[in-house]
């Protein structure tokens, strides 16, 4: 289980930040989580509350937006959302489509402080 | 104390172990070494496999290899039989190899001496996937008594590789080993895949494979002169 190296980072990350705008508390860190990142979110969110403890973070709240994985349909020539990540085809055409655009991130987009 | 509000950050989880990666890669680059990292369940056969190609190999190649491990060093004994230089990376309760313990591993190694580096991967096809470890090459491998459908089971993993690889090819009739099922799965999770069908004890496959690598190295080594060649 990376869950709880990741949960480390995500809480290092957010201690960095929340000094760097001179926050006296943070509420909330969003991360989104892409559905090809490898991390399981209820996994992640266990690790996070011990990650976290014993940190300014203590009381924070992870909130975390799934992304789908996008890709390019090269027959439809259009960005795709897929519904499974155990079939990389179009959804329109049925095709292949083996360029993935997004759905890998794993990103702390955004600190909820009080300042 | 003001009303909460939201900050932007935009930050990458991962970004420290990407920019040692990054700067691995660099270093790879710039000694002309090619990377291949092997990632797969326990039991599948990376060392097996492994210690073949290091033994073939030997003779025409620079080799090198490193190993990851969570508690043993029985890997790197095994891979060292074949001559190459050889270090275990031990990670103690980590289930996957990072880009830094990759650089630690490399620091007193003279990496100009190589053509190849391979690295084992712990074994397991959850927790290696997020981590770049500034290789040129993932290989997944798969056995012929895991089932089929473990590229569904796993498609992160599989989906982050660049080739499959099916070992111990020697025992897919005694398996019932539907080929045609386990390809249909990979190209699934990872449309296009390059998969070979390998097996340590008849030696299928092994120097397709090693022909592979050579063609691999020798674009990328084309591909870094020509970069050069345009910046220069």
């Amino acid at each position: 289980m990376h869950e709880l190296s990741i949960a480390m980072s995500i809480v290092e990350i957010a201690q960095e930040e929340a000094t760097r705008c001179g926050a006296l508390e943070v509420i909330a860190v969003h991360l989104k989580l892409g559905a090809l990142s490898g991390v399981m979110e209820d996994a992640l969110r266990s690790s996070y509350e011990m990650a976290a403890y014993d940190t300014p973070l203590k009381n924070s709240e992870l909130l975390v937006e799934q992304v789908p994985v996008k890709v390019y349909c090269a027959t439809c020539c259009e960005e795709q959302s897929l519904p499974s990540i155990q079939d990389l085809a179009c959804p329109q055409c049925g095709g292949p489509t083996p360029q993935v655009l997004s759905g890998r991130e794993i990103e702390v987009f955004a600190l909820e402080i009080t300042q | 104390m003001t009303e909460p509000r939201l900050v932007e950050v935009r930050k990458n989880v991962l970004n420290k172990n990407d920019a040692v990666a990054r700067a691995l890669r660099e270093r790879f680059h710039e000694a002309g070494v090619f990377v291949i990292s092997l990632v797969s369940s326990p039991g599948s056969g990376k060392t097996a496999f492994l210690e073949k190609v290091l033994t073939v190999m030997q003779s025409r190649y620079r080799v090198g290899a490193l190993v990851g491990d969570l508690a043993t060093a029985n890997d790197a004994a095994r891979l060292a039989r074949s001559q190459a230089p050889v270090k275990q990376i031990t990670t103690g309760t980590l289930c996957h190899l990072e880009a830094a313990m990759v650089d630690s591993a490399i620091r007193d190694w003279n990496l100009s001496e190589l053509d190849f580096l391979f690295i084992e991967n712990v074994g397991n096809l959850v927790c290696p996937s997020s981590y770049d470890l500034g290789e040129n090459l993932r290989l997944v491998l798969m056995s012929v008594t895991e089932g089929e459908d473990k590229p569904l089971k796993y498609p992160t993993i599989f989906n982050s590789a660049d080739v499959a690889l099916i070992t111990k090819m020697d025992l897919a009739a005694a398996a019932e080993f539907n080929e045609e099922a386990a390809y249909q799965n990979i190209q699934a999770v990872r449309p296009g895949m390059r998969i070979l069908n390998v097996s340590v004890r008849t030696e299928q496959g092994v120097s397709e494979f090693i022909a592979y690598l050579q063609q691999q190295r020798t674009s990328h080594v084309a591909s870094i002169a020509q970069k050069n060649g345009l910046s220069s």
